[in-house]
């Protein structure tokens, strides 16, 4: 098989963005929904946003789309300034948070008004309506009104009626949350898919961190108006640059300390009378600075036996045990009373299981299971 | 408890004939064919075909339709974008001025309305006639179709002319094909409320009508002061017909609307 080259644009100095973001600032009287934010987003790219209730994401759709006009700075779509340009105009089609059907039209009237817009004839805006139909399994409900389906299927409607148009950049303001588990992973990978074929370029909002992890080809993470952090989901997962992103991103153990740096290793000591955490770090942490050891959950090995080579062990006594399945988590209580979470893979039956709640056991990590944070 | 209690029945019939009997009375001399109004002399429609021959009720009525069918029309267009501005302009400075001065006619006495229009035609060398009747009956009749229509426009979700735009619409797109048919039935409501005031109304018309056009109120109200005819009891039995069919209609065809709307909805769940 031959190697694909790695799809990463935004590494190429040479690459030009399709979406610019210059210190853009939006404020709704003086409450400041975004704050001076730099981006750079590239064609053919699935875009996540990724913050809590209120950080902005909706608010930078709209000002993609043409509906917010920017308090300062610019943004630009594939080089030109679109501050003055009118939504109509706007080489972008948006999925909107609210669906915004229409509710006097069929769902297949729905779906054809922006192919109507354009001066396709007849029988491509037919059958372009089919395959949008079909792709989101709506082919039974084209004559009802939108009032007349379901949550779910009002969802992917204006998801078809936003695909329809094939346009340069679709925005997804959460364009998946109301569906069942199985039909969303469809969906998620139909989308990768059409992405594939189209070469579309995607903006996706999203409170689900899985779907952002599987569609995305990089994610962002916001917090009150201001990206925290942009990089690939494994980077984002892996090597998150600070406790917000660590934290907000799957589950984490989060020790504080103060910092040795000896070389590459650092050192941690988080509290009296325990050995230093011992991390490595491409950082340079001054000594005696405040600094946070970040580490997943999976990466936190667990055994009754004092385990011989780990370069980190603790001990300390499971507190609980969270039954999930596929797999375990421990909730281990170490005696300065930090609790460390531990997951382990359920590869045996549980009636076999050799560690039960209040039994003694020991934690360990390899020096560099964890990242070091300064904030 | 019984639902046709004697107080029950009682009620209802109180209530039915202190709306109606004045009509029913009204009706039923129209077919009088004594001279004398309140002297009953054997039925007949002899003041029906009077009617049909008298000339000056006639064009009256050919004005009143006129004027009822241009000035609602226009009013429903004045109306619709003065409310349309109002609720989508958001907060603009001298907002609750500019909206206070829309609203102010609806509450004005008519005889200012009437006279101040007559002030304005008289200074700008405007003839009376049905023109001039047209643009007084606009003026009053924008300001409650501007109240229907805002009303409806305040509760309209706007992400939804967002999306006409994000699909391709030019804002006035936007406006005829998601806008307008979604509020039409407010807009619709508003048109008929501004026809029926122009219908009925005396005071402004007698202010700014002229020799040349006479509405059939001003007719009536002139007519009933030398004493009331038989023929003004026809005329206004012919009225009350085309009232009450033009509400049956109405409610006819919204019935139908409804059903129609049922039977897409089960058509559409058989797939
Ligand atoms: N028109 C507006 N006027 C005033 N404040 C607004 C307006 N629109 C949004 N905001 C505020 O801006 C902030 C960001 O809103 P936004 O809709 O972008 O959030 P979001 O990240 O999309 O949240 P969610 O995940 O809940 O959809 C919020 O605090 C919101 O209250
Ligand atoms: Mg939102």
């Amino acid at each position: 098989m031959a190697e694909q080259p790695v799809f990463a644009p935004w590494n190429d100095p040479s690459e030009k963005p399709l979406i610019q973001f210059q210190n853009v600032t939006k404020r709704f009287g003086d409450f400041t929904a975004i704050d001076d934010l730099t981006l750079d987003i590239f064609e053919k790219e699935f875009f996540a946003l990724l913050g809590p209730s209120g950080c902005g994401k909706t608010t930078m759709m709209r000002m993609l789309g043409g509906f917010e006009t920017v308090t300062n700075g610019t943004i630009k779509i594939a080089g030109q300034d679109m501050n003055k340009v009118p939504p109509n105009k706007r080489p972008v089609n948006m999925m909107f948070q609210s669906y915004a059907l229409f509710p006097h039209l069929s769902i297949y009237e729905n779906i054809a008004f922006g192919l109507r817009r354009t001066s396709m004839d007849k029988g491509a805006i037919d059958a372009r309506i089919a395959e949008m139909l079909k792709l989101t399994r709506l082919e039974k409900f084209a004559r009802r009104k939108p009032h007349q389906i379901s949550g779910g299927q009002r969802q992917r409607v204006a998801l078809a009626r936003s695909l329809a148009k094939a346009p340069k950049l679709l925005l997804l303001d959460e364009p998946l949350g109301a569906l069942d588990k199985k039909l969303r992973q469809d969906t998620q990978f139909e989308l990768m898919d059409i992405q594939e074929k189209t070469g579309t370029t995607f903006v996706i909002v999203t409170h689900d961190q899985e779907e952002a992890m599987t569609v995305a080809s990089r994610v962002a993470v916001m917090d009150e108006g201001l990206i925290v952090q942009v990089a690939t989901p494994d980077a984002i997962y892996e090597a998150p640059n600070s406790t917000y992103v660590a934290d907000f991103i799957g589950d984490v153990n989060i020790i504080e300390g103060r910092a040795s740096q000896s070389g590459n290793k650092t050192k941690l000591s988080w509290a009296e009378g325990q050995p230093n955490i011992i991390g490595t770090t491409t950082r340079t942490f001054e000594t005696g600075q405040t600094c946070h050891f970040a580490i997943r959950p999976e990466k936190v090995a667990i055994s009754v036996e004092e385990p011989t080579k780990a370069a980190n062990k603790l001990h300390g006594k499971i507190l609980d045990i969270a039954y999930l399945g596929n797999i375990s988590t421990y909730h281990v209580e170490l005696p300065t009373g930090h609790i460390i979470k531990a997951q382990t893979a359920n590869t045996r039956r549980l009636a076999r299981r050799t560690m039960t709640w209040e039994d003694p056991v020991w934690i360990s990590f390899t020096d560099t299971a964890g990242v070091l944070l300064d904030r | 408890m019984k639902r046709f209690s004697w107080f029950n029945v009682t009620a209802l019939t109180l209530g039915f004939a202190f709306l109606y009997l004045p009509m029913i009375i009204l009706v039923i001399y129209s077919f009088n064919e004594s001279k004398l109004v309140t002297v009953w002399a054997g039925f007949s429609t002899k003041w029906y075909g009077e009617l049909l021959q008298n000339e000056a009720f006639l064009n009256a009525a050919w004005v009143t339709i006129k004027v009822a069918v241009f000035s609602s029309t226009l009013a429903t267009i004045l109306g619709t974008m003065a409310a349309y501005v109002l609720v989508r302009a958001g907060r603009f400075k001298g907002r609750t001025l500019f909206s206070g001065m829309i609203y102010a006619p609806l509450v004005m006495p008519e005889v200012i309305t009437g006279l101040s229009l007559l002030l304005l035609f008289i200074g700008i060398g405007l003839d009376r006639g049905v023109l001039t009747i047209v643009l007084a009956h606009t003026t009053f009749a924008m300001c409650f179709v501007s109240v229907v229509v805002s009303s409806r426009l305040v509760s309209f979700d706007n992400s939804l002319e967002e999306a006409a735009l994000d699909l391709g619409c030019t804002p006035l797109q936007a406006f005829r094909l998601v806008t307008l048919p979604i509020i039409a039935p407010a807009v619709i409501s508003g048109w008929l409320l501004a026809f029926t005031l122009s219908l009925d109304d005396l005071v402004i018309a007698s202010f700014t009508s002229g020799p040349s056009a006479t509405t059939l109120p001003i007719k009536i109200f002139s007519a009933v002061r030398l004493g009331v005819s038989p023929e003004i009891n026809a005329l206004s039995t012919i009225m009350i017909a085309i009232v009450t069919i033009g509400v049956i209609a109405a409610s006819l065809i919204s019935k139908q609307a409804s059903l129609r709307q049922q039977r897409d909805e089960q058509a559409a769940a058989r797939g």
